[in-house]
């Protein structure tokens, strides 16, 4: 209970700054719109071509604010060497991680809340159809995304072309993600819903955040000391 | 948990991809003494100081912590370092009172409003100053907060590079005494600077660092000109 009460902590410390600063929020949110908005120009409006086309327009939305978002998150963490001050509390650093994890979760989420309503005002995709398998996929994928992310953001804390390394090595891991989060939100918006092969994806989704969660627990200590 | 009161630093060598930052050092630090690690820039003080406060993995030799003859590992060890580093390790976007709260809870010791407020009247940070966010602050101001952050949890062992940069000379004075107390009080001090003027006649250890190399160690205290002669005669 410590443990997950020093993340809270954590995480409640990224969210308190960003409020503050709502640099962090804004600039995913706007980019995520900007999105949508040239989705909403560059794609026919065809009902049948907005259903085959729609999850992915919302996944890739997802990917790249996320991407923007971890960056962010961990640069602040970079700027007066703060995360030197996490990492020598006597906190498990597991609990570091899953604060990072989980305050990065909230600001994928934020971006999905606006996000996926344009997306089904702009093209007129019914995304929210079916709205608890949708949510509950947008918000694993959301982990998934920021579990995965915050172990190479804390990694790539010191490498100076971290920018372009962290999509490039994030990205090819995250294809299991994507597949999933496309594949379980084409069955949803599709003219006849696949609910059968839905829930499979959010099976998948949900294995995949565990088997990530573990992975990152496991070497996070060791990629993040010097 | 028990005090630190010895630490073994043993053969320790550090080398980041195939530059040596450091080889096979081997210094034993202990309780009520301030030991200063001098030498050039680029000697591996910082290094070493990494290496202590476990933020920096060795790649050859140990470092053992010690409290009453037990061996201290892990997160016991992290409770017990106080760090004041090149940056401030404080958020920019906090204000004083905020950054210390957060240090509080991470280390599950008293925030309260007094017991942070007598901090920071202790290094000298400016009340009026303490609810805005330390992103305003001058670089001395930073230092006072960076200070007050590395004393607020009674560390036994207390890490400090260069930290009498961006103090005034008045500033400096006080922060060696302080740290002069907090060695009397049975603290671990270990103090990398350059300014040995600040140190001179507290300092009862030191040993200098010239290529990674540890070239002195002597235990005893100095005057400013004796700190300097061996300072000139070893670290060139």
């Amino acid at each position: 209970m410590a443990m997950f009460r020093q993340a809270a902590r954590v995480a409640w410390k990224d969210l308190r700054i960003e409020l503050r600063s709502r640099e962090i929020v804004y600039t995913m949110v706007f980019f995520g719109a900007l999105l949508v908005v040239i989705y909403s120009f560059a794609f026919p409006h065809e009902p049948r071509a907005v259903r085959g086309s729609v999850p992915g327009m919302l996944w890739v939305a997802l990917a790249f604010t996320g991407t923007i978002g971890l960056g962010r998150a961990f640069d602040r963490e970079r700027e007066n060497d703060t995360m030197r001050a996490l990492l020598l509390a006597p906190v498990p650093r597991l609990a570091v991680f899953l604060g990072k994890a989980m305050s990065t979760t909230a600001l994928v989420l934020a971006v999905a809340v606006v996000c996926t309503p344009l997306l089904a005002l702009f093209l007129d995709a019914p995304l929210f159809a079916y709205p608890g398998p949708m949510i509950l996929i947008v918000v694993l994928g959301a982990i998934g995304i920021s579990v995965t992310g915050s172990v190479f953001a804390a990694t790539l804390l010191k490498v100076r072309s971290r920018d372009v390394l962290l999509p490039v090595i994030l990205y090819p891991l995250l294809v299991p993600l994507f597949v999933a989060g496309t594949s379980c939100t084409a069955a949803l918006v599709a003219e006849i819903p696949n609910f059968d092969a839905a829930w499979y994806w959010i099976h998948f989704l949900g294995i995949y955040d565990a088997a990530f969660l573990v992975l990152s627990i496991w070497v996070f200590e060791s990629l993040v000391i010097e | 948990m028990a005090a630190l009161d010895r630490v073994q630093i043993s053969k320790v060598g550090k080398r980041y991809g195939s530059e040596r930052a450091l080889a096979s050092v081997t210094l034993e630090l202990t309780a009520r003494s301030m030991c200063a690690v001098l030498g050039h820039n680029g000697a591996g003080k910082s290094t070493l100081l990494g290496i202590v406060s476990t933020l920096v993995r060795p790649t050859g030799g140990s470092v053992a912590y010690h409290a009453k003859g037990h061996a201290v590992t892990g997160a016991d060890v992290r409770r017990e370092i106080g760090m004041l580093a090149h940056a401030s390790l404080c958020y920019a976007d906090l204000t004083a009172r905020e950054n210390l709260a957060l240090i509080a809870g991470l280390y599950d010791i008293d925030g309260s409003p007094a017991v942070i407020d007598g901090l920071l009247d202790q290094v000298g940070l400016d009340r009026r100053a303490r609810d805005r966010a330390a992103r305003t602050y001058s670089r001395g101001m930073v230092q006072r907060l960076a200070l007050a952050r590395a004393l607020l949890t009674r560390p036994s062992l207390l890490l400090l590079d260069e930290p009498f940069t961006g103090l005034d000379r008045d500033g400096a004075l006080s922060l060696g005494a302080q740290l002069g107390a907090l060695r009397d009080a049975g603290a671990i001090v270990v103090v990398v600077t350059h300014d040995l003027e600040a140190i001179a006649d507290r300092t009862d250890h030191v040993a200098i660092l010239r290529r990674g190399q540890l070239v002195f160690e002597e235990r005893g205290t100095y005057t400013y000109d004796q700190l300097k002669d061996v300072y000139h005669r070893h670290a060139n």
